[in-house]
């Protein structure tokens, strides 16, 4: 049941695809509990707690910044995208297509996609640090950017090439194996946490505090790592599924909620996935850097190995592939957007061809945390044009859904709200320094009163009324 | 048959809970924590596919 939401939209190529979602069809409440729950507890979750560690985030700031940067998404998803989910009940590209054009929604398509591709990617490469491990291969460092092996390279186009052939014969048979995996995946999380604190001495409420600061989040970051502090844990943990929330992807799953309140739910998967796994794996990766203080190694397989034993290592095989066999799937649908006359396995070929070169490198999981930032900076501003659509046309005298009422393919003040909004946070980021987990934001703030801005100017209804 | 395989899912989901938590307590040592979880797994995998997508989901 956990993915039965998602799978669902992702296996309908007809029904419902461009029209609303009629009552008969909604999901309950129970149903999102569970999406949630799994979705957030997935293979990438191995990579960011240990990466909030070498960034030397301290313990007070992480656990105070996860708790407010999780209710911010929380409140994101039930505040601003839920309510136009169950009001207009349309898929993202449907609602897009009406707002923006045919023409830009393929752009947004092959942006889409490609980000889709390399965070399958990574999660390749994760599997791999586990398969790996019996074969002794040699494990990727925190600064490596380029493969290190050619056993590396072999290892992983391999694995690339089994997950794209599953990928091809459909996507069912993964998602009901996601599904089974999600329970035991959560208590291997929970577990291998508590087994982790008992390898670094807890034993007591006094001895959790001493040493979830002296050794665990000390802090201080590792060699050649920036700094974190309790800001870029809030805005990380708010915007790591930017895209979904104020970027509306998860308009396409919450259309079937019965509820605007069931974007509340969202609260299983930030809180049992991007809190306590986590710090989880956090704990793992400290027990790791304990046990190999001379190994600069940073391989999720084998630090969940270390500690709990062949369970740990399946977990993070399982994680990974049950994390990039439905990104992949998700990648090929974008793509078929583009090319809607390709055949289906072709295109998903295509897509686990892209993964497997891109999972190659390292560096998309070093720079995890950046690459999750820049994939949801570069699709938000298309969300910030829906909500901008559906609360502020009538307000400030815009046509509302205007490539549909003006029979057009690509909407100007859309398109200028999009690349402008990146141009303005690059200029951000390379003028004045901010980093890209603070982009997000003021971005959002900018593609909005760009839109409407331009919407006044190229589809004021006094003058549409006039003409 | 079903009841047999939902007991075999709850013990491999317990053989995976409970190792932590001994060996947070002091009770047992990490090899035998790391084979229990290993044991549970197996028992997880080997029962859990049978029944837990057989439900059809009515919404």
């Amino acid at each position: 049941m956990a993915t039965s939401i998602f799978k669902k939209v992702i296996q309908e190529t007809n029904e419902y695809e461009r029209t609303p979602i009629p009552a008969k069809s909604l999901k309950s409440s129970s149903s999102f509990l569970g999406m949630y729950a799994g979705e957030h507890t997935a293979g990438t979750e191995f990579v960011i707690g240990p990466l909030f560690v070498a960034h030397g985030v301290a313990a007070g700031d992480l656990i105070l910044g996860l708790l407010i940067g999780n209710l911010l998404a929380v409140l994101s998803w039930a505040l601003i995208t839920a309510p136009i989910a169950t009001q207009n009940r349309l898929t993202l590209y449907y609602q897009l297509e009406r707002i923006v054009g045919k023409r830009l929604v393929a752009g947004y398509n092959l942006i889409n996609a490609l980000m889709f591709c390399f965070l399958a990617g990574s999660m390749i490469a994760v599997s791999a640090t586990a398969v790996g491990i019996p074969f002794g291969l040699e494990m990727p460092t925190l600064t490596d950017w380029m493969p290190r092996t050619s056993g590396w390279i072999i290892t992983v186009i391999l694995m690339g090439a089994v997950i794209t052939l599953v990928a091809i014969q459909g996507y069912s048979y993964v998602a009901r194996f996601a599904n089974l995996m999600a329970p035991w995946m959560i208590l291997i999380f929970i577990g291998a946490g508590l087994i982790g604190l008992s390898q670094l001495g807890v034993n007591s409420w006094d001895s959790l505090i001493s040493i979830s600061n002296e050794v665990i989040w000390t802090g201080i970051p590792l060699e050649g790592m920036s700094k974190f502090t309790i800001w870029h844990i809030i805005f990380f943990a708010w915007f790591v599924n930017m895209a979904m929330h104020i970027g509306m992807s998860d308009l396409t799953i919450l259309r079937y909620a019965r509820s605007w309140k069931y974007g509340f739910l969202s609260f299983a998967g930030m809180y049992i996935g991007h809190f306590l796994a986590w710090i989880a794996s956090g704990i793992l990766y400290s027990v790791f850097l304990q046990a190999n203080s001379a190994s600069s190694a940073f391989a999720p397989g084998e630090i969940a190995f270390q500690t709990a034993g062949i369970a740990g290592a399946v977990c993070v095989v399982v994680a990974g592939w049950t994390t990039a066999n439905p990104t992949i799937y998700r990648a090929g649908l974008a793509l078929q957007g583009i090319l809607p006359k390709t055949a289906t396995w072709k295109i998903t070929a295509i897509v686990g061809g892209i993964t497997s070169i891109a999972a190659c490198f390292p560096a998309l999981v070093m720079k995890l945390l950046d690459f999750v930032a820049l994939y949801g900076l570069l699709l938000m501003p298309m969300g910030a044009v829906i909500f901008a659509d559906f609360y502020f046309a009538k307000r400030f005298g815009f046509q509302s859904e205007q490539a549909l009422s003006n029979q057009v393919h690509f909407s100007v003040p859309a398109f200028l709200a999009w690349t402008l909004t990146l141009l303005i946070c690059l200029g951000l980021n390379l003028v004045y320094g901010v980093e890209i987990f603070f982009l997000g934001l003021p971005g959002w703030f900018i593609a909005v009163f760009i839109f409407v801005g331009l919407s006044r100017v190229y589809y004021s209804r006094s003058k549409l009324s006039l003409s | 048959m079903k009841l047999f395989l939902k007991t075999g899912s709850l013990i491999g989901l317990l053989l995976t809970m409970s190792p932590p938590i001994l060996i947070f307590l002091g009770k047992i040592d990490l090899d035998t924590t790391k084979l229990l979880m290993t044991v549970g797994m197996v028992a997880w995998f080997s029962t859990a596919p049978f029944w837990i997508n057989k439900k059809v989901d009515v919404g």
